[in-house]
């Protein structure tokens, strides 16, 4: 055997290590294919992450040591070969669908809520409550890139961090969020490399959670404390953030809310909004040119996630505690409810296929994901999940706001 | 019919209900509830309790307040805050029991 001297024996192991590492790397673990039309399926009890093709149906694989995953959301690469995985803990996941392999993971806070991918695919950034405030990293390497407090004056002046909501992507290479303490919306540029921070103050009380529109031009925040939306047009920042659909809310009865809608799911069909009312059991319906109300529909709960169906003619939706055994489709053309469905117990999520022919459902306490044939409204199968909450497919990376 | 059945079957079910006070919730029902709790209010609260958009539910932090006192805040909310009052789905014994499972087999134990 060669001796080496002490100064190389190191590195020389590091490379025999690499090597070995390289050789797992490369063993033809999955086989050659695409991703167009994989997915995957939050498991939150579990920490776990099912692969799934949806294609044939199939649970492709299971990723575990993910951390806390309840109320995780996940973003993919812009090649549709990764998966970011945001969990509650602060975790921060690199996951190769095909694989199977957490490829890198960090710490990077103490709780956060989700996060986007940049225009570019080049940074991932995460809204975090705790500490409050966004970090952007590599998507390729999960280096830290920049953070950004959200940081603001309360009533006495002291400076304050604030928990950030609604992260998203919007063109440019630019991320918009909102502040849940502060009541403000900030504007982060990555164009020029360093951040580039526009604040948007007194939008509203209470921001919890927002959307952008599928082309990438509004902004719109929900509002906890009190009634109404809180809307910035990116094509006019200039402008300022305006206030919309004045009755959004839980109105003077200050009705009970078990839990917030979510809005990323807002539907868009047409040039109408549906969306789901905060508190009451109606789905509404609003004008997108003047954000005007246009028709308050009842439907069978609370309603939590209200999506339409790719070609827009349909919109499906869940609902909250304890009407959650229960989907509902309404047809977007007659404005009528076609069909309710009972998948299973807590429903939690609704994600089409590419183009719509197919939904699959999670339901939380019957421990399955359901699919369905969105034309004969009839099921086409179910898989076992434990736990199942999120579902994501990756025609999402070359979504706008997903 | 003279008399309201559901009436009857109400006042029929209520009073062994409110003898009994705690331990007549079936074994079923506890585990509808612990579902409940890490699962559902766990969405602002966190699964393993550790706080969200609302705030973190350690022991310590639970046992604050008297047994009655927390079933009351369950029962009734917290105003100004994005806690609802859970009266509508939940019975007074109910809230006893999750108020009681935060403040003995809280989970996060800080």
């Amino acid at each position: 055997m060669a001796v080496f001297p002490r100064t190389l024996r190191k590195p020389l192991a590091a490379v025999a290590l690499l090597a070995v590492l390289a050789g797992c790397q490369a063993t033809p673990q999955a086989e050659l294919r695409g991703t167009g039309d994989l997915g995957v399926v939050v498991e939150r009890a579990t920490g776990s992450l099912a692969v799934v093709d949806t294609s044939h149906h199939r649970i492709l694989d299971r990723v575990e040591g993910l951390g806390d995953l309840s109320h995780a959301s996940v973003k993919f690469s812009r090649d549709a070969r990764y998966a970011f995985v945001f969990g509650r803990d602060g975790g921060l996941s690199r996951v190769d669908l095909l694989s199977g392999e957490i490829t890198h993971r960090v710490m990077q806070s103490g709780n956060s809520i989700g996060g986007a991918i940049s225009q570019d695919g080049s940074l991932v950034a995460v809204a975090n409550y705790e500490p409050g405030g966004v970090k952007v990293f590599d998507s390729e390497t999960l280096e830290a890139v920049a953070e950004i407090p959200a940081t603001y004056r309360d009533e006495n002046g002291e400076v304050q961090r604030s928990k950030v909501v609604g992260l998203v992507d919007a063109p440019g290479n630019r991320f918009v969020y909102s502040l849940f303490e502060a009541g403000e919306i900030h504007m982060l540029d990555m164009r020029e490399g360093a951040p580039d921070v526009t604040r948007f103050r007194e939008i509203g009380e209470a921001p919890y959670d927002a959307l952008i529109g599928p082309n990438g031009r509004y902004y719109i925040a929900g509002l906890f404390g009190e009634d109404g939306l809180a809307l910035l047009d990116l094509w006019h920042p200039e402008a300022g953030v305006q206030r919309i659909l004045p009755d959004y809310g839980r109105g003077e009865e200050r009705l009970p809310v078990y839990k917030m809608p979510h809005l990323e799911g807002w539907a868009m069909a047409g040039d109408e909004a549906w969306l789901p009312a905060v508190g009451r059991h109606e789905v509404l319906l609003a004008d997108s040119d003047d954000w005007s109300l246009v028709e308050r529909i009842a439907v069978h709960g609370q309603p939590i996630f209200v999506m339409s169906r790719p070609d827009e003619r349909q919109v499906w939706v869940n609902f909250a505690h304890p009407d959650n055994n229960v989907v509902q489709v309404i047809d977007t053309e007659s404005r009528e409810i076609v069909a309710t469905l009972e998948p299973g117990e807590a429903v939690l999520h609704m994600e089409f296929t590419p183009r719509g022919e197919q939904v699959w459902i999670s339901a939380r306490d019957s421990d399955r994901v359901v699919v369905y044939d969105t034309h004969t409204l009839e099921e086409v199968t179910r898989l076992d999940s434990e736990s199942p909450s999120g579902i994501f497919f990756t025609d999402r990376a070359h979504r706008i706001g997903l | 019919m003279p008399f309201p059945t559901r009436l009857v079957l109400l006042v029929i079910c209520w009073l062994p209900m409110a003898a009994l006070a705690d331990g007549s919730l079936s074994a079923e029902r506890e585990q509808e509830l612990e579902t409940l709790l890490y699962q559902d209010c766990g969405s602002c609260h966190g699964m393993t309790l550790r706080g969200g958009l609302g705030p973190a539910l350690p022991k310590s932090r639970m046992n604050a307040y008297s047994r009655e006192g927390l079933a009351a805040l369950i029962l009734n909310g917290v105003a100004g805050t994005a806690m609802p009052g859970w009266a509508g789905l939940l019975s007074q014994e109910e809230a006893r029991w999750l108020a009681d499972h935060l403040q003995n087999d809280n989970p996060l134990d800080e």
